[in-house]
């Protein structure tokens, strides 16, 4: 088990009320597993992905990673496992408008303070591994989206991260792209067994999941998780 | 790649993004050292001009009044000449000029005149002393202007001051006041006898409206023989720095003259130093005013920057960049800017004042070397705080909120 998640709830005020965007989730994720999270818009599915890392508070609840509980830890110790165990790969990409291809997929080295030399083979590595090698001094508004969100993926990577929290990749993308996007991260997942947690809107990219969750209205409506279904 | 790194690409790679910010930071300072240039000179010109009043200080024999000095009767009582070298003897400092001289009303013909004996400057400059204690004043400087010590000299630019110091007054040569010249029907070049002596006028001074107008100037030692008080004067006449005069330079002269009367002609001196304050508040009031709305100006640039790169300080936080590194990150940036504000500021602000100060204010500005660091600390202090406050809440945010900023 890698990362689990107990009783999750996530409370917002809205109109003087509140809303349950998580309303007590649980779920347990195995190392190299392959999770697709998937339910209507609003439903919390986002909310969720952010939130397992510190990137929404959570309001409570249990999440334990690599076998330590990360609920309540400090913003320094929940940034510092960002930093080192866990990839991001946005529907916006949430690339770095002025930094060029390599540059953008060494952001996360830069953080670890590794050596810049070790930084650009690296990413040299990394880049020929999506196949954007020919496109290593390009902006993002030099890339197609196809290209850009290759980058994103080369970025979340680079750092050899444990886990990479998707939030709808193929958002953005055409249906051949999403298939080109997909299949690089079922490969990223077979090759090099790194978990990955996908939310997404299509049936087609939720099939790529070996593990499946359902939400709706915050809750967890269907799942073929062992041992929370 | 590192987070410095990063920020000097961001600088170069939005380039009309460092021309805004860098222009909003050198407009500030620019305005700053330009008119703060131009004041410090006008403050010197103001506090140059109120000098030109004249003699701010009298030293009189202990038992005279200031009625004596003007009335200058004939037994009005007298102190030695010593006396003045005593006075550049000391350290006392904002002594600026000073002239002894020794008056008595005289009769020529059936008119009732004042003779006044001074001291030509040629005679002054006889005297090493008191060429080295500056008093010829053979640079023009302004001793009641901000910035310079209290004990500096100047020369004398005012005509009425100039006649104080005349180049040369030979022996049995005189110079008259404008009334005086009516009165006696005296001309240039013409005669007068002065208690039996003759002498030649040469020159009639120009209408000043003091008691001047009403006197005849001969040489001190002349007058002295004429009036059988050799090595004596009426008066010291000093012109001291109206700074230095309300730290204590009257008590400093008193201690150094125990057996004289030293008093300030409070009139001038009380305009010398509220001119001085009212420049300086007003210099002041300035400052604060630009200060403010060049700061705002450069915090409203760093705070719009930060802002629009909230989904980017979302970005590096999600990947796992602490606050510190934000911090770091915008302070590196904001530091920069600073310094290259600062100085093109400097630059542009001193060229402005060179060019403008003249043509506006008909004074010279030089270049004021020490603005230079003024400026960088001022412009860097500036940047620093505009950034830490949207810094501080940008990283402060969920991560979340910050990406979906666009």
């Amino acid at each position: 088990m890698i990362l689990q998640g107990e009783n999750i709830l996530k409370q917002y005020h809205h109109n003087g009320g509140l809303i349950n965007a998580l309303d007590h989730v649980s779920f347990t994720v195995n190392k190299g597993d392959f999770v697709t999270v998937t339910g209507p818009s609003g439903s919390g599915k986002s909310t969720l992905l952010l939130a397992l890392f510190g990137l929404i508070r959570l309001t409570s609840g249990n999440i334990i990673f690599d076998g330590k509980k990360i609920d309540n830890i400090s913003d320094r110790r929940l940034t510092e496992i960002r930093k080192k165990s866990v990839g991001y790969i946005l529907q916006s990409f949430a690339l770095i408008p002025y930094l060029t291809t390599i540059q953008n997929v060494m952001i996360p080295l830069a953080l670890e303070k590794i050596t810049f030399r070790e930084q650009v083979k690296r990413a040299h590595e990394i880049l020929d591994y999506i196949g954007l090698s020919d496109r290593i001094e390009h902006l993002p508004r030099e890339l197609s989206a196809g290209q850009q969100q290759r980058v994103a993926i080369a970025r979340s990577i680079i750092h050899r991260p444990q886990i990479i929290m998707a939030d709808e990749p193929t958002g953005n993308l055409d249906p051949a792209l999403s298939l080109e996007i997909l299949g690089f991260l079922k490969k990223i997942n077979q090759e090099n067994k790194i978990t990955i947690m996908m939310v997404t809107h299509s049936p087609v990219a939720a099939d790529y999941g070996t593990m499946k969750l359902h939400l709706n209205e915050g809750k967890i409506a269907e799942s073929n998780n062992r041992l929370f279904l | 790649m590192t987070i410095s790194k990063l920020v000097f690409i961001e600088l170069w790679k939005r380039k009309s993004q460092l021309v805004t910010g860098l222009l909003a930071i050198t407009l500030g300072i620019a305005v700053i050292v330009a008119i703060q240039s131009i004041s410090v000179v006008s403050e010197q010109n103001v506090a140059r001009n109120l000098d030109n009043l004249g003699a701010n200080i009298l030293v009189l024999p202990q038992g005279a009044s200031i009625d004596d000095y003007y009335t200058s009767d004939i037994d009005a009582p007298t102190l030695p000449m010593d006396y003045v070298e005593r006075i550049l003897n000391s350290t006392i400092a904002g002594v600026d000029n000073m002239s002894p001289k020794l008056t008595r009303r005289i009769k020529i013909g059936y008119q009732s005149v004042v003779l006044t004996g001074i001291l030509p400057k040629s005679e002054i400059a006889s005297k090493p002393l008191w060429q080295s204690s500056g008093l010829l004043g053979a640079e023009l400087k302004t001793a009641c202007a901000p910035g310079q010590s209290a004990n500096q000299s100047h020369g004398l630019e005012d005509v009425k001051l100039q006649r104080k110091a005349i180049d040369t007054l030979n022996s049995q040569d005189c110079l008259a006041g404008s009334q005086v010249a009516k009165r006696l029907k005296i001309s240039p070049n013409g005669h007068v006898n002065l208690l039996g002596e003759n002498f030649r006028v040469v020159k009639i001074l120009p209408e000043t409206g003091t008691v001047d107008d009403d006197r005849i100037f001969a040489n001190l030692r002349d007058v002295q023989h004429l009036l059988g008080i050799e090595n004596q004067v009426s008066a010291i006449e000093i012109i001291g720095c109206c700074n230095a005069i309300s730290v204590g330079l009257l008590g400093k002269l008193r201690n150094i003259l125990p057996d004289t009367r030293v008093t300030s002609i409070n009139q001038i001196v009380s305009t010398q130093i509220e001119t001085n304050q009212l420049m300086k508040k007003i210099t002041l009031v300035m400052l604060i005013i630009i200060f403010f709305v060049g700061g705002i100006s450069i915090g409203n640039y760093i705070w719009a920057n930060v802002n629009e790169r909230k989904k980017e300080i979302g970005i590096l936080r999600m990947m796992g960049a602490g606050r510190f590194t934000i911090y770091r990150m915008f302070l590196l940036k904001a530091l920069i800017l600073g310094i290259g504000g600062g100085i093109i500021g400097y630059c542009l602000g001193t060229l402005a004042g060179v060019i403008l100060g003249p043509y506006f204010a008909g004074i010279v500005v030089r270049p004021v070397y020490i603005y230079l660091l003024w400026s960088i600390l001022l412009s860097v202090a500036i940047s620093l705080a505009g950034s830490l406050f949207p810094t501080y809440l940008a990283a402060k945010f969920d991560p979340h909120s910050n990406l979906q900023e666009e």
